[in-house]
């Protein structure tokens, strides 16, 4: 049924820390690896070492470059991928009932087995967190690796999505944010954690935690002074004038 | 938005068929044979069949279409397949009857009109909606998707019919049509990502650090992010191709039509207004998707 659950019990998803990111790409990576390996069919990809390789990614690392007014520009690294949507607009639009929205924990799913492969969810969704397999042709879109988080037979500390696993950064966190105590909810509320365009209406559920200010005041200074000519003493001060008549 | 050709085919095809039936059940001047509504009925009924099963060429499993007959209450989509086959049956019953017996049940015929109509509109719906497509998400898509499928519709009715068209009133179907277009490309102009205020700035929420330009892009090739919304190819053809569409879609139908008038000729003729003003509808609905810009495309650089 692709009508949205009144509420969630749970509102499970990402706090993706956007200061700590460095953009190694390793939670797309991971993504890719688990869910080519779970229980829905393999994230393909087509000419994977031709010429021009593409595929389907649940998980994607944009760079932006964001030029302040004044001072230096500033690197963020920016992962994107399903914001698990309090609203989604990419479950209402399907004609099969192959997505919906779990009523328990919040999570947005396929089911691959009705999924005509139409891409009017892939419309939809405003932030491109869903992309059509290039071999199964059906929709595949981030499960917030549902396979693993409830997953008994894993050890506990593996029962977190993939991505956030993966990140040797720490710059990924899980957690249900309908638990105003839960660390995610937490985290979001001391670093001002950002919707991504919420008004388009969708609720997303994962924040950004947006570029701590001590990044900048560390970079504030645009053309660096040139070093300044200072004479050497000492054994540098010898060697200094030892190379110079050696000419 | 990617221009998928099936769609353009479907939307434009199946549009005018749709409008068919309705002229037809709305009660089209018509007293011909047998075999002439027989004629008529197959053509409305074959122009919304081609274009719905040219709709599953573009699916990546259209053996599972019937599925999507399911989710009326929430889905356009869906809607506009459950309103398609309960039109087709309707206006089928209405044409069956309408032959064996000789009476055209005027209440029969309005109920097909009123499903045909209501189908077209589902179809806009499936574009209206999204609003992750400002130039699409307004009340006017409806209003062309309705007034195109009415015009073309219409055309081929009295092309195939035998009694003597009232041609002033496709005229009028026509210029009506390409107003509300006229009007949908003032407000498409106004309604880009940027007109609307939305930039890199406001997707990534990081506007106020400063400026946000796409350093790098998260692949060197392409996706299918890029291939099915991020979709720039024949934009600069843009002003080109649209008046071809008006002189194809609109400029010639009309003359065609105002010569038919003048010299009074048979209403056969009319047959060629409604392919060339077609053939101009192809090329409009190529645009319409073309020239769509998606949200997505904030995070892929555009600006």
């Amino acid at each position: 049924m692709t009508s949205l659950p009144r509420s969630t019990d749970k509102r499970l998803g990402l706090a993706i820390d956007l200061d700590t990111c460095v953009g190694c790409h390793a939670c797309a990576v991971s993504c890719k690896e688990w869910n080519s390996g779970g229980s829905g069919t393999p994230l393909a990809d087509v000419d994977a070492y031709g010429a021009a390789p593409s595929g389907a990614w649940l998980n994607r690392v944009h760079t932006f470059e964001i030029t302040p007014p004044v001072g230096a520009a500033e690197i963020v690294h920016f992962p994107k991928s399903c914001l698990h949507c309090d609203d989604a607009p990419c479950v209402t639009v399907c004609p099969t009932g192959a997505s919906y929205k779990r009523g328990e924990d919040g999570i947005v799913l396929v089911d691959e087995a009705l999924c005509i492969g139409c891409g009017l969810c892939a419309w939809a969704c405003p932030y491109g967190a869903r992309e059509m397999d290039p071999v199964e042709k059906v929709m595949k879109k981030c499960t917030l690796c549902v396979d693993r988080i409830y997953n008994q037979t894993i050890p506990e500390i593996d029962r977190v999505p993939a991505c956030v696993r993966a990140c040797p950064t720490g710059a990924r966190h899980f957690g249900d944010f309908a638990d105003p105590d839960s660390s995610v909810s937490k985290l979001s509320a001391a670093r001002g954690g950002l919707a991504l365009m919420p008004d388009l209406g969708t609720g997303p559920v994962n924040r950004y935690l947006p570029p701590r200010d001590t990044r900048r005041t560390q970079t504030a200074t645009v053309d660096p002074p040139p070093p300044a000519e200072t004479s050497a003493t000492g054994f540098l001060g010898w060697l200094d004038a030892a190379l110079e008549r050696l000419g | 938005m990617h221009p998928a050709i099936s769609v353009i085919f479907f939307t434009v095809t199946s549009g005018a068929g749709f409008g068919a039936m309705t002229v037809i059940g709305l009660g089209f001047p018509l007293d011909g044979s047998r075999l002439r509504i027989l004629i008529l009925c197959l053509a409305a009924c074959g122009l919304a069949v081609a274009g719905l099963i040219a709709s599953t060429f573009h699916l990546g499993h259209p053996e599972r279409a019937w599925r999507a007959l399911s989710q009326w209450r929430s889905s356009w989509l869906s809607r506009e397949g459950v309103a398609a086959i309960a039109t087709l049956v309707l206006f089928f019953a209405y044409g069956l009857i309408w032959m064996t017996t000789g009476t055209r049940l005027a209440w029969l015929g309005a109920l097909s009109a009123t499903g045909a109509v209501f189908t077209v509109f589902a179809t806009s719906m499936i574009y209206a909606q999204l609003k992750t497509v400002p130039q699409w998400n307004t009340g006017l898509t409806p209003a062309i998707y309705l007034g195109f499928s009415a015009a073309t519709g219409w055309l081929v009715v009295a092309g195939l019919g035998d009694a003597e068209a009232p041609a002033p009133a496709g005229l009028a179907l026509v210029v009506f049509a390409w107003v509300l277009k006229l009007a949908w490309w003032r407000q498409s102009a106004r309604a880009r990502l940027s007109d609307i205020g939305a930039s890199p700035e406001t997707a990534t929420g990081l506007g106020f650090r400063g400026r946000v330009r796409l350093l790098e892009s998260p692949h060197t090739g392409d996706n299918y992010l890029t291939r099915e919304m991020v979709h720039r190819i024949g934009r600069k053809h843009a002003g080109t191709l649209r008046r071809l569409a008006l002189l194809l879609g609109c400029v010639l139908p009309l003359g065609l039509l105002a010569a038919i008038v003048v010299l009074d000729a048979p209403s056969a003729f009319m047959l060629g207004p409604a392919g060339v003003m077609m053939a101009g509808l192809f090329l409009e609905r190529w645009l319409f998707f073309a020239e769509a810009e998606h949200t997505v495309s904030l995070y892929y650089g555009h600006r």
